[in-house]
């Protein structure tokens, strides 16, 4: 066995066991950077040297038997999460050169539990997009490819496409992600791994390049459920430094997914059968639905009758936070700056911005500041609030029926590099079955569930009540269980 | 609503992008597609609706007001594209 084809879990067996060391380990997945990323583009920067350090300090510690739980475990790191001494861009020119002198607080309990870092992933710009293609760093390959067309270069879906195409390839046992309206479960589903958004608040935002501070959440994407159960367990916790980081305690989510579903009530929302949708992803989410009958679960009929309206409201309320978060990157503190001769401070903001900020990035810092103006606020932001609180109506409703949601992850299976570019909303329509959780501040794991007649991967998606991930996990591994994903992408270190 | 070219500028420079005058119309044209399909939200009844503001239902916590931090001053002008002494350098402001 390659050692890059391990699960997470079954690697900290096999360090335990002493079968291969972390040095080894680490070495392996090294050599498939050096050899797909070229073409894959997932990785901005590979911490080589200090992966290999953090490696042979981790083997010592397991000789002394002071190991953590993932020590000698090599990671892959969004380029969203602030990291000391290492470089972190945010997939924008605007961030320079920017060496953050803290470190976010995620990455930080990962390197407390043992972590190896192996480098900062790729990302759309600031986390805003859904296929990877607005980084100021080139866009992102997905692994994967067409049984029919070959050639055809797909999107790993976004905006933590560098994570999922760095797992899927086997360049990294698991990563760190963030998911403002689907950027963990939509890359996640588009490269046949799993990945989970936690409940608003179980993982901090400190040291998270800041995008929709009301939407955004950490978690880890990951090949299986379980690792990705192991990854959130280090990565949450209470943290004094996020006012909205919740002060509960953190569960053994590893062990919830062996719970099983029986018993358990799945809602089914009549709302997410679009017309339009592929006849394959509908007829996963009815298998998947099956499979969870014959592990002992019923499935229940739920509307939850504002949904149409979730991508509209995201789309005002996201941009508005963002344009208040990014009002920082001015050239002053940080980050490019750019001046003409002569030209006062605003002339040196607005030059700044202009040359730092990517399309996609003006065009949301634009709305957000137009629907935040004077005479404006209440007929966009004020309503978007108001119906974001009826959507999460829907869901506490829908919750005193049953424990768990389930409904594709994806409108579609990953696209052509060249696609869905020409207009912005048909690609916003990407999170379509994602944005809910987030606006309702609700757990969302999407788990590989089958292939597309093209081969391509395609995902199921399980929604929970809030701070309860572990019947998210119970859920979403009966679903991995019996769909048995054994597929792998064409280009995978080891191949 | 359609916002008109002076609307954009306006926009422009509350949020201090630099937008020169070739791009004015296709921004115009891209906003005015995305608060279209936002307009939709109008024929929402959100009557008595109270809004939801953060993505918690937690209250925000207090904490003690004590200084937690600070005396870093090289760390904080680290990434300075400008640094004068232990200031940042900006263009004259003041004549």
């Amino acid at each position: 066995m390659h050692p890059t084809d391990f699960s997470l879990r079954g690697a900290i067996e096999a360090l335990n066991e002493g079968l291969l060391t972390s040095v080894e380990l680490t070495q392996a997945h090294l050599d498939g950077i050096a050899a797909l990323n070229p073409r894959l583009n997932a990785y901005l920067t590979v911490t080589a040297e200090q992966a290999l350090e953090q490696a042979r300090a981790s083997d010592a510690r397991r000789a002394e038997g002071v190991a953590g739980p993932l020590d000698g475990i090599p990671l892959a790191i969004k380029d969203l999460f602030c990291t000391v001494g290492t470089r972190t861009t945010a997939g924008s020119r605007i961030l320079g050169n920017f060496v953050p002198p803290y470190e976010s607080t995620v990455s930080g309990n990962l390197l407390r539990d043992g972590a190896v870092f192996l480098g900062k992933v790729n990302l759309d710009e600031f986390a805003m997009g859904s296929s990877n293609t607005t980084s100021a760093f080139g866009p992102v390959e997905n692994p994967w490819s067409r049984r029919n067309d070959p050639d055809a270069r797909l999107v790993p879906g976004g905006s933590s496409g560098g994570s999922a195409a760095a797992v899927a390839a086997r360049l990294a046992l698991g990563a760190t992600a963030t998911d403002t309206g689907g950027s963990i479960r939509q890359p996640a589903a588009f490269c046949g791994i799993a990945g989970i958004k936690p409940t608003y608040g179980r993982c901090s935002r400190y040291g998270i390049v800041a995008f929709a501070s009301s939407l955004d959440q950490a978690g880890p994407v990951a090949r299986t459920v379980e690792d990705c159960a192991i990854l959130l367990r280090s990565m949450a916790g209470f943290d004094p430094k996020d006012s909205t980081s919740a002060d509960v305690p953190v569960p053994d989510f590893g062990a919830a997914c062996a719970r099983g579903v029986k018993g358990l009530r799945i809602g089914v929302p009549k709302e997410y059968r679009l017309e339009g949708t592929p006849p394959e992803i509908a007829a996963l989410w009815e298998q998947g639905l099956q499979w969870l009958r014959d592990q002992g679960a019923e499935t229940v009929e739920i509307s939850l009758p504002h949904t149409k309206y979730a991508l509209p409201t995201y789309y005002i309320v996201a941009p508005a936070e963002a344009s208040s978060n990014l009002a920082r990157y001015d050239g002053v503190r940080f980050g490019l700056r750019e001046t003409a001769k002569d030209g006062d401070l605003k002339d040196l903001y607005e030059r700044t911005r202009a040359a730092g900020f990517g399309p996609e990035v003006k065009r949301r810092i634009m709305i957000g500041t137009y629907v935040l103006s004077a005479g404006y606020y209440d007929a966009y932001y004020l309503k978007a609030q108001k119906i974001r609180a009826l959507i999460k109506r829907d869901f506490d409703e829908a919750f005193r029926m049953v424990d768990a949601i389930v409904t594709p992850a994806t409108p579609s299976a990953a696209f052509g590099m060249d696609e869905k570019q020409d207009d912005p909303i048909t690609m916003y329509l990407n999170d379509v079955f994602t944005v809910t959780a987030n606006l309702a501040g609700l757990p969302g794991l999407a788990v590989p569930a089958g292939l597309d007649g093209q081969g391509l991967p395609l995902g199921l998606q399980v929604i929970g009540r809030a701070f309860d991930e572990e019947t998210v996990f119970a859920v979403g591994s009966a679903i991995e269980t019996a769909a048995d994903f054994r597929a792998v992408p064409t280009l995978r270190a080891g191949a | 609503m359609s916002l008109d070219t002076a609307t954009v500028r306006r926009i422009a420079s509350l949020a201090r992008i630099r937008l020169e005058e070739e791009e004015v119309g296709r921004m115009q044209a891209e906003l005015n597609g995305i608060l279209g399909w936002i307009e939709q939200l109008q024929a929402v009844d959100t009557t008595g609706i109270e809004p939801m503001a953060g993505g918690g239902a937690v209250s925000l916590r207090m904490r003690e007001d004590a200084v937690t931090d600070g005396g870093i001053p090289d760390q904080v002008l680290a990434n300075a594209p400008d640094r004068m002494g232990e200031y940042f350098g900006v263009p004259k402001v003041v004549e």
